[in-house]
């Protein structure tokens, strides 16, 4: 029988606000342990939470960017349950009224767009950390996470495959670093899913009974995990069984999925209006300024790059996945170069230099005008582009302007005909038994010579000139 | 309406309280009482009240994002029941 899988994900975002959501310690990763936390945070009785305004803006930039209707009458709640993360044994989240809700993400995959639907986003506070492996009869905790601000954001069941959840956390997160919300570092643990899986009869309208596997920190766990669930369903069905509702961890070491007895109770987290905190009140006004400073979103960017600069698609989804990358871009062109080869430039030799040097590109040493002066000194046929990718090895290390590491380096094209016919008659000369070769008939001896001559000009000889002059004389023989 | 013994049960076991056979009838009656009291409350006519999560009128109350000193770890710890190595430590939990 045939199975189609039905994928929803929740993902769990840390804003990175400067404080946490209910005091003002550091929201900051990496602290020296419990040093980021106060009374509130640690739960003491007798504290009093107060809101981030901050996060209530993040929240619904979020939720606008991903096309939601924000909730003007919103409230937070309790969720009640014991786990030692969490000093106040109740985690403040939202339950019915979501700041946000009801909105997609558009995502392409193999060239058809596909919408998911963004069922709601709410914010909570962060656990703390456990430790368990430190001490063998105690488990240590440290609560600089405990409070910080997040976002959960439920999608609809709309997957259906892991190359479709892959397109869709891509999107998202990419949607996070443009509107500047989260820093998204996966590393950190700023990001992190749960993931439901299920499957069903091709064709059959009912969802089959789903698992969640929760926390998955890593996009590859979210994908590795959705193929080892898919193939888990299916064999159980095929076997004839029935496949349990439960809550799954992800072993990414092992490669698969462990259901977690724990749970085996019925969870009743008792949510109920959270009597420390007031409503959230939403002024259209508001929603109105915070739309006003969305950035053009990075899907929007991608498809304008392909119907504007005619760039191709793949092209396209690179260059706009970091904002700071688009931004390069279009200051590139706008200095005047030909977008396919300021694409060309960034994504390859480039990106290749970045790479090498752990480098990010607001950090690049020259600037967009000086790439676009160099692609210019390409078109205009003052170096060939062999000669440039030096001239950019250069530009990492000097910062110098293009034509100045030209003048430096000797790198200036040759194009004049007879200093080129110059070096192709020693090549031939040095070449005797190619000539035979050719004239027996062997095809390749164009190619053989063209690479003769452009090692002897050090790179320097127009490829174009010399191709012309070498097939010219070959053809007179 | 009226609480049952298993719901009791229910309850003691959510908040990680023991109770004994005693006191699980004693708080059965008690529970009972409670929730009958609140049942009084169902019979007022809410029509045309919209509902509310607090009883006062106080809405958006926000702190600007703006860092301040956390507690030294010292302090923070001197209300943990067990610390070590910096840290809160509690009864080894494992999923």
């Amino acid at each position: 029988m045939n199975y189609e899988a039905v994928i929803g994900i929740e993902v769990h975002a840390e804003l990175s606000t400067d404080t946490k959501i209910y005091c003002s310690c550091a929201n900051k990763f990496g602290g020296e342990i419990n040093t980021h936390c106060c009374p509130v945070c640690t739960g003491m009785p007798g504290t009093l939470p107060v809101l981030n305004g901050k996060v209530v803006d993040y929240a619904i930039k979020a939720g606008l960017a991903m096309n939601c209707d924000i909730n003007k009458n919103s409230k937070q709640d309790r969720k009640n349950y014991f786990y030692p993360d969490l000093p106040k044994a109740y985690q403040i989240s939202q339950f019915d009224l979501p700041l946000c809700k009801d909105g997609y993400i558009d995502i392409t995959v193999d060239g058809e767009k596909k919408r998911i639907g963004v069922t709601r986003i709410h914010i909570e506070e962060d656990a703390g950390k456990l430790m368990h492996d430190v001490t063998p009869d105690s488990s240590l905790i440290d609560y600089n996470r405990c409070g910080v601000p997040l976002i959960e954001i439920v999608s609809e069941p709309d997957m259906r495959s892991a190359k479709e959840a892959e397109e869709y956390l891509n999107t998202l997160k990419a949607i996070l670093q443009y509107i500047n919300v989260s820093d998204c570092k996966m590393q950190e643990g700023s990001l992190r899913c749960d993931v439901n899986v299920s499957v069903r009869p091709v064709g059959q309208k009912e969802y089959g009974v789903r698992s969640e596997m929760k926390n998955v920190s890593t996009f590859s766990g979210v994908l590795r995990g959705i193929d080892y669930e898919i193939n888990r369903h299916i064999e159980i069905l095929e076997a004839g069984g029935v496949v349990e509702q439960e809550t799954r961890r992800w072993d990414d070491g092992k490669g698969i999925s462990v259901s977690l007895r724990s749970k085996e109770d019925a969870h009743d987290y008792r949510y109920f209006p959270e009597p420390d905190l007031m409503p959230i009140i939403i002024a259209d006004e508001k929603i109105e300024k915070l739309k006003n400073e969305l950035p053009e979103l990075p899907h929007i960017k991608r498809d304008r790059y392909m119907e504007q600069y005619g760039l191709p698609e793949y092209d396209a989804t690179q260059l706009t996945t970091l904002k700071a990358t688009a931004d390069f871009f279009e200051l590139v062109i706008a200095a005047g170069a030909s977008p396919k080869a300021a694409s060309n430039w960034i994504m390859g030799d480039i990106w290749r230099i970045m790479n090498e040097k752990y480098m990010l590109i607001e950090d690049l040493p020259f600037s967009a005008k000086q790439l676009a002066d160099m692609i210019a000194l390409i078109d205009s046929g003052t170096i060939s582009n062999t000669a440039a990718k030096q001239v950019i090895e250069n530009m990492f290390e000097t910062a110098k302007d293009p034509a100045v590491i030209i003048e430096d380096l000797g790198l200036k094209q040759v194009n004049d005909e007879s200093e080129i016919l110059s070096i192709i008659d020693t090549v031939i000369e040095q070449n005797p038994k190619s000539i035979e070769d050719f004239k027996g008939g062997k095809g390749n001896v164009a190619g053989f010579l063209i690479g003769q001559v452009m090692r002897m000009s050090k790179g320097k000889a127009n490829p174009q000139t010399v191709n012309k002059l070498i097939n010219e004389k070959l053809a007179k023989l | 309406m009226k609480i049952t013994e298993k719901e009791v049960e229910y309850v003691a076991k959510l908040a990680r309280l023991y109770v004994s056979d005693e006191e699980k009838e004693k708080l059965t009656k008690d529970m009972s009482a409670i929730i009958e009291f609140a049942d009084t409350l169902s019979k007022i006519d809410t029509d045309g009240v919209a509902p509310a999560a607090h009883a006062i009128p106080v809405q958006n109350v926000f702190r600007e994002d703006v860092v301040k000193d956390s507690y030294k770890r010292d302090d923070i710890l001197k209300n943990a029941p067990e610390k070590e190595a910096g840290c809160f430590s509690v009864p080894k939990v494992v999923e």
